[in-house]
């Protein structure tokens, strides 16, 4: 037994020798997590402590939940939560199933040349800058100079500030992704698509069932599984509305439908100079983040063996 | 297929259904896009005028005159590509390097690093404890290596090329090298690289596009306006509508200041954009190969 053990350790330790020139190559990888990832975790702390920037992270003294407790009483608390949210229901309700009925269309086409024109054209955009997106957007929207306001003019419509205007905020953020990211995102899809067996749809017409019967039966009993576990974990992600696109399109007029956790802690923190009330703010959304993945990769998990990790 | 039989009745329909649903969601992509090429060479009173829907007209190129006189856009231009060439070069490297050790089912304490690694995909500092630590601990604030550092590794890049050694790569190939006495950072330059240029070449795309698109660093942490990358040059114009750099000159009316602008924002995007439109093609097929290793879990 014990002569099993030694035998063991000795194995371990002789390709731990062995491979030492790996363990050189990942150190730098390694150091990179330890410094630029796992260090401003470390940073964390000041979410609890009243920071000072003359004492530093570890003498500024602990407060203990008094930022968290600001936070939740804070008037904008329940605007943020309400926007954060809405627009990432918003955001599952369109541009989620728009991607899997494209590829369904896609995966009807047999001409390749077709289908290879449509794929390449739609997944343009997905290619373009969020600064250059929302340019795009601005310019097209402009009520002096803009496309879809000239268009509307045709109509004796007076023309409308449509970037200013709280109520269209979330629609214009979400149709412009569609435009953006159908495509692309549309990928997975055409390729489990693509993957379906063939005999399957030679079956189907022996029997007789038409287009349509063959689009319902086959396909998309096909493409449920991977639609279900992308779903899920876009309710993972549900709080966790990116910074890039939102603060681009925000603006002083449109702010109360603009305002998500993560433009408010720019605002404060980095504008306003509030470190640890921010990044108490910044870290109750991250822990929110963390227990949704966590859950939602357990369910994923449950339902199909699909997991993240 | 058309062997099994005429097309029925029905079928020829719903062919028809499905061929204009996409004509029409191919125009709804396309014509945006034209929409911008030709506003950008058109005179700025068609488009104020709303008579310009499709191709350019009164074709003047004064935009695109004021847009390349302009030196912002220009340093705009060279910063970013050095950030490019710098990053996606650290990128490459790096991320090459973990993938490969992580590839290795051998190596003792893999499960770990791959532990640490992943974590930082669930949980991270948040925006203000990582302004604080880069800038008091690591002097990243206002300092050039804050555009390619903190993004030195993805985490996804990382493991898409795992996969691909693990998957693509033979391990008997590498195990006749060590046989032949290679250490193993040679069999990985001599025996795995050579056999895979085509995960390098998707990794590079999906990091050269990453840094081309990016603005967030640059806003956080930069101060200067000549280290600015491109998009915060075309930020200010576009977003916040500040030209003061590009129009104006001798002989110029307000009136004319006001109306070039209005070409100016839509020569300002296809000049940014213009890299990734030429390199499209090649971009396209790497960015769509890489889902597809992604999608193969490791």
């Amino acid at each position: 037994m014990t002569s099993e053990v030694k035998k063991k350790q000795f194995r371990i330790s002789r390709t731990i020798t062995k491979n030492w020139d790996l363990y050189l190559l990942i150190l730098p990888v390694v150091l990179y997590f330890l410094l630029l990832k796992y260090l401003p975790m470390y940073g964390v702390q000041l979410a609890f402590k009243d920071f000072s920037a003359v004492k530093g992270f570890w003498d500024s003294p602990w407060v203990g939940f008094k930022h968290f407790e600001r936070f939740f009483n804070n008037y904008q608390f329940w605007t943020l939560i309400r926007n954060t949210i809405g627009i990432s229901l918003y955001q599952i309700a369109v541009a989620f199933p728009i991607p899997i009925i494209f590829a369904l269309l896609v995966n009807e086409v047999q001409s390749k040349r077709f289908s290879k024109a449509v794929q390449s054209i739609t997944f343009m955009p997905h290619f373009l800058s969020t600064v250059v997106l929302v340019g795009i957007v601005m310019a097209f929207l402009s009520p002096s100079s803009g496309l879809i306001n000239n268009l509307l003019g045709l109509f004796g419509v007076e023309p409308i500030y449509f970037m200013t205007e709280p109520s269209m905020f979330k629609s214009i953020f979400v149709f412009s992704d569609v435009w953006q990211n159908m495509g692309f995102s549309s990928v997975l899809y055409i390729a489990v698509l693509a993957g379906v067996d063939k005999s399957l749809y030679e079956a189907a017409m022996i029997d007789g069932a038409t287009k349509v019967k063959r689009l319902i039966h086959i396909a998309v009993p096909a493409i449920i599984p991977t639609a279900i576990i992308m779903l899920i974990f876009q309710f993972g992600a549900v709080m966790d509305i990116g910074f890039e696109k939102v603060y681009l399109m925000q603006n002083d007029l449109n702010k109360e439908a603009s305002s998500v956790i993560s433009t408010y802690v720019y605002e404060m923190g980095l504008l306003g100079s509030q470190f640890s009330f921010s990044a108490a703010v910044g870290l109750f959304n991250s822990v929110i983040n963390f227990v949704l993945i966590i859950i939602v990769n357990t369910i994923a998990k449950r339902m199909s063996g699909t997991s993240l990790w | 297929m058309s062997h099994y039989g005429k097309k029925s009745k029905g079928d020829i329909v719903y062919d028809t259904i499905i061929y204009t649903i996409l004509t029409i969601i191919m125009i709804g992509i396309l014509y945006p896009l034209i929409y911008i090429v030709s506003a950008s060479i058109s005179s700025p009173w068609a488009i104020v005028q709303g008579e310009l829907w499709l191709l350019p007209k009164d074709i003047t190129f004064d935009a695109y005159r004021k847009v390349l006189e302009n030196k912002d856009i220009w340093t705009g231009y060279r910063n970013s590509i050095i950030y490019l060439v710098v990053g996606t070069s650290i990128n490459v490297i790096m991320t090459t390097m973990g993938a490969y050790t992580l590839s290795r089912k051998d190596l003792v304490g893999r499960n770990v690093l791959v532990l640490i690694f992943t974590f930082t995909l669930l949980f991270n500092g948040g925006l203000v404890p990582t302004f604080l630590v880069y800038k008091n601990m690591l002097g990243l604030y206002n300092n050039l290596w804050v555009m390619v550092i903190p993004s030195a590794v993805s985490v996804w890049n990382l493991i898409v090329m795992r996969t691909y050694f693990q998957t693509a790569i033979p391990f008997e190939l590498q195990e006749a090298a060590f046989i032949d006495g290679c250490s193993n950072i040679r069999t990985l330059t001599s025996v795995v690289l050579p056999l895979s240029m085509p995960i390098i070449a998707v990794v590079t795309m999906y990091y050269a596009v990453a840094h081309w698109n990016a603005y967030f660093m640059a806003l956080i942490y930069l101060n200067d306006d000549w280290r600015m990358p491109l998009q915060m040059v075309i930020r200010k114009m576009l977003i916040q509508d500040d030209m003061a750099s590009v129009v104006g000159g001798q002989g110029e009316s307000l009136v004319d200041q006001l109306m070039i602008k209005e070409s100016i924002k839509y020569v300002v995007i296809v000049v940014s954009s213009l890299p990734m439109l030429f390199l499209y093609p090649f971009v396209q097929k790497h960015f769509v190969k890489g889902v597809m290793i992604g999608a193969v879990k490791g």
